[in-house]
């Protein structure tokens, strides 16, 4: 099923495994990642950071650091006064205590790793080395490490002045919860505490900056998911006009996954000292500056009640859950999202979310794959599961007496979105999601391996998870298409990618919008003197605002390009048609013209020379798509785990993975997806954890101790697509970026709980670690 | 002590010494000679990258465990350029990711890396590659687990490293196909 817009493309690209354009020069080293771009005569800075969660700074001495030999500056707070601005928090709340970060600390640090000094200098290694002579003055303060120390009476405060750590405090309601929970026949309730990890992008953060002073013009190149966003923030704090800013995110990002979708006090320093200096100037993050100042997620503690009657229909969610929000609030997109995620795709007619977002001294937390939809699921889906349990159902006929219906839709569930609109799912069926996946693992034959296998001493468990994702969020993105004096086809995209294949999947929605061959189309990205406004590249967004732009941009080019074949070959315009390699008209296919026939009179034109009035001239286009609200990708995913009750020890036996992003452009690129973020799953299922001490220190901070899932630990899961597409806009499409993750910490918890349902342990912490494991099986409450 | 430099030499030039820390390296790299003074700190990696211009390999960690900067060294030893001084590469033979495709062709383990979508921010890659090019010339990778197994030492954040397994499999097979 595909939308009919698409399917009036004369020439089908869209849906076809095509192979990617990317893949050459990354496979043969030619690629340009920022740090392999050649910036002539340029200087590298190194950023001193805090070694404490939190202390007073009492003074900087950097006499000996600027004296040091390479060195061309040192910059503290106070030389750089004019960008000592907030840098304000993406999406915000009336009630919020707002605690924003500055650029860089002026009096006060709050976590190990916030900017305190920059070194520029000859070289990487000099700055590393002159960082080391800067003498800072600390006094050391209590800090504070966990949401709830955060919120125990009597804790330090992160924000001195504050009453409290708590940042923001919301309540949403739908029905009536409270009476609801008195009246529901059974109740389960229980408390499910999901830890920190990060993004880890193989390529850390990275930014430089040149300033041409003949033309005012500061160009930065940022291995960012947002270059417009970052052009926005540089341009207030700089005072200076979107124009005189050109922000480029190379061709090739070395992954994103949120992290690189924030705004860094390091990109509002770098830029504004290669223009103090007038010389180019660049700063790459090293893996130890990524693990203790890149943002990261999840830390999230729920407190989940669910009523249900004798047959398992659920009455009333209640989940009040503390939030991590790090050291300054970036942003409160991740627990708002949490907030609206939670229902997932059932019928609940009392819904209390309650949201406790809280100060700690460790890194700010922001949106990282998944986005605050991971914990929603942990603390739904591993209810799902207490209530089948309770009731004696199998976990799938528990969700199956629940699910919303296909015909349902749209479907107001009551909530409100991170953007204040009514929560209302678009399109979906879960149904067919469950039943695909219950039939894959065959319930019935896995209970009875199950039993024989407890016989042998081996423990299996299986697990579900479902979710529902709001993706192809506001406001808009935008897209320009240009016929090139040379006859070809340029697309220009807002958006960056970081390895999702824009110039693949572009290339292909470009050549069946206009007709012409994919040869002659090109796509470039990620440059705001490319196309004036965008967004960026996040929550899952791009396929579904950029693609309706693109295919909007290249329809109207398509139009332009059969008027002026129609105007150059002096027959009626329903007398030609767009293929191959132009125009021609339909019913004297000899007579044609080539884009770059048609270019040389509409584009590149004579001077002084009339032209025809049907003729269109320079013909370019741009579209911009702006949705009415987001669109709802939903998945599930079903896992059967081994668990070793010696070592703690968790193995995935099977793995089976379900996923509706509507109509898929590449199937090859959506699977990609699927499977990239379902490694990302199974490391925050067992294995990634961002260990902090109670002090506040980091303990987490190189892959030595920070476990990423390697090929031993991740095989490929089975994966099922069920296309519902989206009405809300004319490809039908929906994001595909998180789904891939976002069951799957819930399901293989639910599956590690299910091979220990004989102990009647319980798993109510998240990585299952082995030491979990154990500490479950002796008792101690998801120790 | 400078060696004499030869006729068709690329002199690299170091970045980041005071003279008396520096060392005069003489190493080949992709088949040809290269000297040049460097820094006694500095690894192989920034020597490749920085003076040599050879910035396939790439820093994903700088300590040793994501195997981005992964070369070869003296044709079968998959080496961590991170955690290699270039001065430790002296006399040595050094390969990396811009050796694979031979007069601009992709070799089969590219190819089959583009085949089955082993590919998708690609930083990552020219490790794998190197990685995986030493280990196959100790014998074939022909199923899955050995493939697993083979790819282990490297880290990828976007594959989720199924496209990577299925390639270095196919590859394998063809070849014994062929033999």
């Amino acid at each position: 099923m595909t939308s009919p817009d698409l399917a009036r493309a004369s020439e089908r690209l869209v849906g076809t495994r095509m192979r990617r354009r990317e893949d050459e020069r990354l496979l043969t080293g030619r690629a340009q990642f920022l740090d392999d771009l050649d910036f002539a005569g340029y200087y590298e800075a190194a950023v001193l950071r805090s070694p404490h969660a939190a202390a007073r700074i009492r003074g900087i001495d950097t006499t000996a650091a600027s004296a040091a030999s390479g060195v061309v500056a040192v910059y503290t707070a106070q030389d750089l006064g004019p960008i000592l601005h907030d840098l304000p928090p993406k999406v915000t709340h009336p009630n919020l205590n707002r605690q924003t970060r500055l650029p860089i600390a002026t009096d006060r640090v709050r976590y190990v790793g916030e900017p305190v000094a920059v070194v520029i200098a000859d070289t990487r290694y000099l700055a590393e080395d002159a960082a080391e002579l800067i003498d800072v003055d600390y006094e050391p303060l209590p800090a504070v490490a966990s949401t709830g120390q955060a919120l125990a009476a009597g804790a330090a405060l992160v924000h001195e002045g504050s009453e409290s750590n708590v940042a923001v405090h919301i309540v949403q309601q739908a029905g009536d919860p409270d009476t609801a929970l008195l009246a529901a026949p059974h109740v389960v309730t229980e408390t499910f505490v999901v830890t920190r990890g990060g993004g880890h992008s193989m390529e850390g953060r990275a930014i430089a900056a040149r300033f041409e002073p003949a033309t005012g013009q500061l160009t930065v190149w940022d291995a960012t998911q947002t270059p417009h966003y970052v052009r926005q923030m540089l341009a207030v704090l700089y005072g200076m006009t979107e124009d005189e800013i050109r922000l480029i995110a190379p061709a090739d990002i070395g992954g994103g996954f949120g992290p690189k979708a924030q705004f860094y006090g390091e990109e509002a320093i770098i830029p504004w000292i290669a223009m103090q200096l007038g010389a180019p100037v660049k700063w790459i993050e090293d893996r130890w500056e990524n693990f203790v100042s890149a943002t990261m997620e999840r830390a999230q503690t729920h407190r989940v009640q669910v009523g249900f009657d004798d047959e398992g229909h659920l009455l009333v969610l209640k989940d009040v859950f503390e939030h991590d929000q790090g050291a300054y609030c970036v942003g409160l997109q991740v627990p708002t999202i949490t907030m609206s995620t939670l229902p997932g795709p059932y019928r609940i007619p009392h819904i209390h979310s309650e949201l406790i977002a809280c100060y700690t001294n460790m890194v700010p937390t922001s949106s990282l794959r998944g986005a605050g939809r991971p914990q929603a699921v942990v603390a739904m889906e591993r209810m799902m599961d207490r209530v089948a349990e309770r009731l004696g159902l199998e976990p799938d006929e528990v969700r199956r007496r629940n699910l919303i219906q296909p015909g349902d839709f749209p479907y107001a569930v009551g909530l409100l979105f991170r953007d204040g609109s009514p929560l209302t799912y678009d399109s979906g069926d879960y149904p067919a999601l469950l039943d695909e996946a219950a039939r894959r693992i065959d319930i019935a034959e896995f209970r009875v391996e199950q039993a024989r296998a407890r016989t042998e001493g081996r423990l299996l468990g299986l697990g579900f998870g479902m979710f529902v994702e709001g993706s192809g969020l506001g406001p808009y993105e935008g897209a320009r298409v240009r016929l090139t004096n040379g006859g070809r086809i340029l697309v220009l995209l807002a958006a960056s990618p970081q390895g999702q294949g824009y110039e693949t999947v572009y290339a292909q929605l470009a050549a069946d919008a206009i007709g012409v061959s994919i040869d002659l189309i090109e796509v470039r990205h990620g440059d705001t003197a490319l196309v004036p406004f965008g967004q960026g590249t996040f929550a899952s967004r791009v396929t579904a605002t950029a693609g309706p732009a693109v295919w909007d941009a290249c329809r109207q080019l398509r139009g332009d390009l059969a008027a002026a074949g129609a105007s150059m070959l002096g027959v009626p315009l329903d007398e030609v048609e767009v293929t191959g390699p132009g125009v021609r008209v339909s019913w004297a296919p000899r007579r044609a013209l080539t884009l770059r026939e048609i270019a040389a009179v509409t584009n590149v034109g004579r001077h002084g020379m009339s032209l025809p009035d049907d003729l269109p001239v320079a013909i370019e286009r741009t579209a911009y798509f702006k949705p009415r609200r987001a669109v709802y990708s939903s998945g599930i995913h079903a896992v059967i785990v081994e668990v070793d009750a010696e070592t703690g020890k968790v193995a995935v036996v099977r793995s089976v993975l379900g996923h509706d992003c509507g109509t898929m452009l590449n199937p090859l690129l959506v699977e990609g997806q699927m499977l990239g973020g379902y490694a990302h799953g199974i490391g925050n299922a067992l294995y990634e954890e961002a260990v902090y001490g109670p002090d506040g220190q980091p303990q987490a901070a190189s892959y030595l101790d920070y476990a990423l899932p390697t090929a031993l630990e991740v095989d490929r899961p089975e994966l099922f697509h069920v296309e519902s597409p989206s009405p809300l806009n004319p490809l039908g499409v929906k994001g595909a970026g998180e789904g891939g993750l976002i069951p799957v910490p819930a399901a293989i918890a639910n599956a590690v709980e299910d091979a220990l349902r004989p102990f009647g342990a319980r798993i109510t912490q998240l990585p299952v670690t082995p030491s979990r494991v154990i500490g479950a099986l002796r008792g101690q409450d998801g120790a | 002590m400078a060696e004499e430099i030869l006729p068709g030499d690329t002199v690299a030039h170091g970045t980041v010494a005071d003279a008396d820390q520096r060392e005069w390296v003489t190493l080949t790299v992709n088949g040809s000679r290269q000297s040049g003074y460097v820094d006694a700190r500095m690894t192989l990696a920034d020597f490749l990258r920085r003076d040599l211009g050879l910035t396939g390999t790439r820093l994903g960690c700088e300590h040793g465990s994501c195997g981005a900067c992964t070369v070869i060294v003296d044709h079968d030893k998959a080496v961590r350029s991170c955690l290699m001084l270039a001065v430790q590469a002296q006399g040595l033979a050094v390969e990396t990711v811009e050796s694979l495709a031979a007069d601009g062709q992709l070799s089969p383990l590219q190819s089959a890396f583009r085949e089955f979508h082993a590919v998708q921010c690609g930083f990552c890659t020219s490790g794998f590659l190197m990685s995986l090019t030493a280990r196959l010339r100790e014998g074939p990778i022909l199923t899955r687990e050995q493939a697993r197994e083979a790819l282990s030492g490297n880290i990828c954040r976007c594959t989720g490293y199924a496209g990577m397994v299925e390639a270095v499999v196919s590859v394998s097979r063809a070849a014994e196909g062929a033999a």
